[in-house]
C-alpha cells in the first residue's frame, strides 16, 4: 500500500488485493480519469460546436449544483461505512435548509451553516436512537424521518413566515441569505486571470481545460470550498486514522469488532450524527445566498444515496457521483441546447467502453456497447433538442444503468443495513 | 444496502412464538406499542404548539369537533382511498421484505397514461372504467416490473432502483403530458390531458348514504371510489393469508436462504410480488382521476407514494390496519385544514403523521423485544422445570 494513496484504494478494495504490484496509485489514477474526461467533452464539444459543454459557466454551476448532493452523499457513506443505511438524508436536508436560512438571515451567513448542520446533526441523532438504541429497520426510520423533516420544516415556515414580519418571507419560504465570500485562484483565475485566457484562445483540448478548470476555481464560494475538502477529509478519518478504521470495522463485522472492544454502538451513533451532520451542511448550502423554498431539496437526499452506490461506498466515487449529476443540472439550466451534446457525449464513452471491453475479450460487452453507441449517435443526429423533461433524469438514468451493469462489482459494507445488538449473533 | 436476512419490516411480532405467556399479558403487549406511539406523537405535537404559542388542549378539541362532522367525515374517506391504496400497494412488498419507494413514480405514469387513455376511448360504462383500471394497473405493474427485472437479474437493490425510477417517471411524465398529451385549451395555460367523458366517471354513493338515512352535504359526495379499495384490501387479506403466494412471500421476508431451501422459487416470488405492489400502486391516482378531476394535469396530487409509505408502517402491513391507518392520517389532514381560523398552522398534521410514524415503529420494535425477552424467559422456565 506504499503507492496508493489517492481516495480509490482502501485494504478492503478487492482489486488491491488481487493487484498489488499495478504501477499507478490513486492520485495517478484520478488523474489520468480527469484528462479522459477532459479529452472527451473537449471531443464532444469540436464535433458538435457546442461550446457550453465545456464552458467556464457551466463548470462552474456544476460544481455549485454538486455540492449539496456531495455532502449528501458524505452523509450517506458516513453512515453505511458504520452499517446504518440512511434513507432519512433528504428529511436531514430539509432541516439544513430551514434552519441555515432561518438563521443565516437572523445572525448572518456563517451562523446559518452552523445551524443547518446542527438541524441535520440532530435528525442523525434521531435516527441513530431509531436505529441503534431501538433496533428499528434502518429504510423504515429514515422514512419517518424524511416525513417529520419536512413536516418541521413546513410548520417553521407558517409559524414564522406567514405573518409578513419577516421581509421577503412567505409561508412557503424565507427570506434571502447573504452570501458567502468568493475565492479564486491567484494568477490562473483571477487577477491576470491565465484561465480564461486559455479558455478565449479556442483551441482544442486547451481552451476546454481552461474553460472546465477555470469554472472549478473562480468565484467559488468558501462554503463550497470546504464541501470539496470534507471528501479528501471524510477519506483520511476514515481510512488512515483508527477512529476511521474502528468505524469502518463497525459497518462490515459489528460482532467482531465488539470482541476486539471497540464501542459499537458509540460508533454508530458517532457516524449517524456525522452524517446528518453532513446532510444538514448540504440543505445550509442551498440556502446560503439564496433562500429557502419548500420542496426546494428535491429528492438531492435521495440522489445523494445513489451517488454513494455509484460510487462504490468511496469518497473519491461518490464525488465523481455527484460531479456528474451536477454537470447534467448544469447543463440543463444554462444551455438547453447545449444538452444535445450529452448524446453524443453518452456515444463516445461507450466506444471508450468499447476499446476497453476488446482489449478484455470480452465480446459480448463490445457488441452491446457499439450498439448502444450507433444508437446514441444516431439520435444526437437526427434531433435538434432534447426534451429538457427528460434531460432532468438523465444522471439518474446514468445511475441506473452503472448499477445494472456493475452491481455485482460493487462492495458495499458486509453488515450495512442490518440490525445489531450486542450479545446477539443476528 | 445489501438487506440479506431481515425480518419483514412491520410484520415483526408474527415472527416471535409468545410460548406459553398469558392471554392478558399478550393483549397488554400489543396495545401497548400504539398506545405509548400515540401519547409520544401528541407530546412532540403539544411541544410543536407549544413553542408557536398555542394552546394543544385547544388545538385538539377544535380538531376532534371540525373533524367529526358529516362534512369532514366524507371527505376524510374519499382522502384515505388512495392513502389506502398506496399503503396496500407498500406493504405487498414490505410482506417479503421488498421496499417498494417507487409507488410515487407508479402511480403517477399510471394516472397519466389511464387518463389519457380514457379520454381517447368511447364504451359503454362499466367497460369503460374497467379499461381504465386496467390500463392504470398494467402501467403501474411494468413500471414496478423494471425494478424487480432489474433486482432478480442483477442484484440492483430495489431501494435505490425504485427511487431512481421516481425520478425518471415524474420526467417521463412530464414530458408525455407537456409534448403530447395534453389538451390545448385557448386562453389557459392550465396543462391537463382532456377531460374523460360522462361513461368514465366513477358514480358517487349518495344513493346508498340516502337509503342509509344519511343527506350529503351540498357539494360534497362520497367517492364510488371507496368500493375499489374495500376491494383490493380483500384481495390483498386473501393473498397473505388464504393463498400459497402469500406464504411464500412471507417466508422469502423471514428467511431467503430458508426458503429456497424449502423449495420456494425466491426469484419468480420476487418478481411476482413488486409486479402485484405496482398494480395496486397504478390505482392509487385513480380515485382522483375517475372521480374528482377526471384528468391528469400539472397539479395532480403527489407525494401519495412517500405517505403511503407511513401508512403502511403504521397499519403494520394489515389489511385493516392499513385501513385504520389510512383514515387516521386523512383524518388529521381534513381536522386541521380549519386550524389556520383560529390561527394555529395547518402544517401541524404533518408534524403529528411523522412523529406518529416514526413512534410507531420504535414502540413496536421496542414492545417485540420485550416479548421476545419474556417468551424465552418462559421457555427457559419450562424447560428447566421439566429436566429438574
Amino acid at each position: 500500500m506504499t503507492v496508493a494513496s489517492g481516495p480509490t484504494p482502501s485494504l478492503a478494495d478487492p482489486e488491491v488485493v488481487q493487484a498489488p504490484n499495478r504501477r499507478f496509485g490513486g492520485w495517478q489514477k484520478t488523474g489520468l480519469i480527469a484528462l479522459g474526461v477532459i479529452a472527451l467533452l473537449s471531443l464532444t464539444r469540436a464535433i458538435s460546436g457546442l461550446d457550453e459543454l465545456t464552458s467556464s459557466g457551466t463548470s462552474g454551476a456544476a460544481l455549485r449544483l454538486a455540492v449539496p448532493i456531495g455532502l449528501a452523499a458524505l452523509g450517506g457513506l458516513w453512515a453505511e461505512r458504520a452499517g446504518i443505511v440512511n434513507i432519512g438524508l433528504e428529511g436531514m436536508l430539509i432541516l439544513g435548509t430551514w434552519f441555515g436560512a432561518y438563521v443565516g438571515f437572523e445572525v448572518g451567513p456563517w451562523w446559518g451553516v452552523l445551524a443547518g448542520l446542527a438541524a441535520g446533526a440532530v435528525g442523525g441523532l434521531l435516527h441513530a436512537i431509531a436505529t441503534v438504541t431501538f433496533g428499528v429497520d434502518h429504510v423504515v426510520s429514515g422514512v419517518a424521518i424524511n416525513l417529520l423533516g419536512a413536516g418541521v420544516a413546513q410548520y417553521l415556515s407558517q409559524v414564522f413566515y406567514s405573518d409578513g414580519q419577516v421581509p421577503g418571507a412567505g409561508p412557503t419560504q424565507s427570506a434571502v441569505v447573504s452570501p458567502l465570500p468568493d475565492v479564486s485562484l491567484p494568477l490562473l483565475s483571477s487577477g491576470p486571470d491565465l484561465l480564461r485566457d486559455l479558455e478565449d484562445t479556442g483551441l482544442f483540448l486547451l481552451s476546454d481545460a481552461g474553460g472546465i478548470l477555470g469554472g472549478l476555481t473562480r468565484d467559488v464560494s468558501l462554503l463550497t470550498l470546504l464541501a470539496v475538502l470534507l471528501v479528501p477529509f471524510s477519506f483520511i478519518v476514515l481510512w488512515r486514522t483508527s477512529f476511521g478504521l474502528r468505524l469502518r470495522s463497525v459497518g462490515e463485522n459489528p460482532v467482531a469488532a465488539d470482541s476486539l472492544g471497540v464501542a459499537v454502538y458509540r460508533m454508530k451513533y458517532a457516524a449517524v450524527v456525522i452524517s446528518g451532520a453532513m446532510a444538514g451542511l448540504g440543505g445550509a448550502s442551498l440556502v446560503i445566498g439564496s433562500i429557502y423554498r419548500e420542496g426546494q431539496t428535491a429528492g438531492r437526499g435521495f440522489i445523494g444515496l445513489a451517488a454513494v452506490i455509484f460510487g462504490n461506498w468511496r469518497p473519491g466515487g461518490l464525488a465523481a457521483g455527484a460531479g456528474l449529476f451536477g454537470y447534467a443540472d448544469a447543463l440543463q439550466l444554462r444551455a438547453g441546447n447545449a444538452v444535445r451534446g450529452l448524446l453524443l457525449l453518452v456515444a463516445l464513452l461507450l466506444v471508450v467502453i468499447a476499446i476497453v471491453q476488446l482489449v478484455r475479450r470480452r465480446l459480448p460487452m463490445v457488441v452491446a456497447a457499439l450498439v448502444i453507441a450507433v444508437a446514441f449517435g444516431l439520435w444526437y443526429s437526427v434531433v435538434d433538442s432534447v426534451p429538457s423533461q427528460l434531460v432532468g433524469f438523465t444522471p439518474h438514468l446514468v445511475t441506473l444503468v452503472v448499477l445494472a451493469a456493475a452491481s455485482q462489482r460493487l462492495r458495499p459494507p458486509a453488515a450495512d443495513g442490518q440490525p445489531y445488538r450486542r450479545g446477539q449473533q443476528s | 444496502m445489501t438487506t440479506t436476512v431481515e425480518a419483514p419490516p412491520g410484520g415483526a411480532p408474527e415472527r416471535t412464538a409468545r410460548v406459553g405467556s398469558p392471554l392478558g399479558r399478550r393483549v397488554l403487549l400489543a396495545v401497548a406499542a400504539p398506545l405509548a406511539a400515540a401519547v409520544f406523537a401528541l407530546l412532540v405535537s403539544s411541544i410543536a404548539l407549544l413553542a408557536s404559542g398555542n394552546a394543544p388542549l385547544e388545538v385538539y378539541s377544535t380538531m376532534l369537533s371540525d373533524g367529526t362532522e358529516l362534512r369532514s367525515v366524507l371527505i376524510t374517506i374519499n382522502n384515505a382511498v388512495p392513502l389506502y391504496l398506496a399503503g396496500v400497494a407498500v406493504a405487498i412488498g414490505f410482506r417479503m421484505a421488498l421496499f417498494n419507494i417507487g409507488v410515487e413514480g407508479q402511480y403517477a405514469l399510471a394516472a397519466l397514461l389511464a387518463a389519457s387513455v380514457g379520454a381517447a376511448v368511447d364504451l359503454p360504462g362499466a367497460l369503460h372504467i374497467g379499461l381504465i383500471l386496467l390500463v392504470a394497473m398494467a402501467v403501474g405493474a411494468s413500471w414496478a416490473g423494471v425494478a424487480a427485472v432489474l433486482k432478480v437479474t442483477r442484484g440492483v437493490s430495489e431501494v435505490i432502483s425504485t427511487i431512481l425510477l421516481n425520478v425518471i417517471a415524474a420526467g417521463i411524465a412530464a414530458y408525455l403530458l407537456a409534448e403530447h398529451l395534453q389538451e390545448r385549451v385557448e386562453g389557459s395555460n392550465n396543462s391537463a390531458t382532456p377531460p374523460l367523458p360522462e361513461s368514465a366517471r366513477f358514480p358517487n354513493l349518495n344513493g346508498l348514504l340516502e337509503g342509509l338515512g344519511i343527506q350529503a352535504p351540498q357539494g360534497t359526495d362520497l367517492g364510488g371510489f371507496v368500493l375499489v379499495a374495500v376491494a383490493v384490501g380483500a384481495l390483498y387479506w386473501l393473498l397473505i393469508n388464504r393463498s400459497l403466494l402469500g406464504f411464500e412471500m412471507k417466508a422469502v421476508g423471514i428467511n431467503p436462504f430458508a426458503a429456497r431451501a424449502s423449495g420456494v422459487h425466491t426469484k419468480r416470488t420476487t418478481l411476482v410480488t413488486l409486479l402485484l405492489s405496482g398494480g395496486v400502486a397504478g390505482l392509487v391516482g385513480l380515485a382522483q382521476v375517475l372521480g374528482t378531476s377526471f384528468s391528469y394535469g400539472l397539479s395532480f396530487t403527489a407525494g401519495l407514494g412517500f405517505t403511503g409509505i407511513g401508512v403502511a408502517l403504521l397499519g403494520r402491513n394489515s389489511p385493516v390496519g392499513i385501513a385504520f391507518a389510512a383514515m387516521l392520517f386523512a383524518f388529521l389532514e381534513r381536522s386541521s385544514s380549519t386550524l389556520q381560523f383560529i390561527d394555529v398552522p395547518t402544517e401541524i398534521y404533518v408534524i403529528m403523521q411523522g412523529s406518529i410514524v416514526l413512534s410507531v415503529v420504535v414502540a413496536y420494535e421496542a414492545v417485540r423485544r420485550v416479548a421476545a425477552t419474556q417468551a424465552e424467559r418462559t421457555v427457559r422456565r419450562d424447560t428447566e422445570g421439566s429436566t429438574a
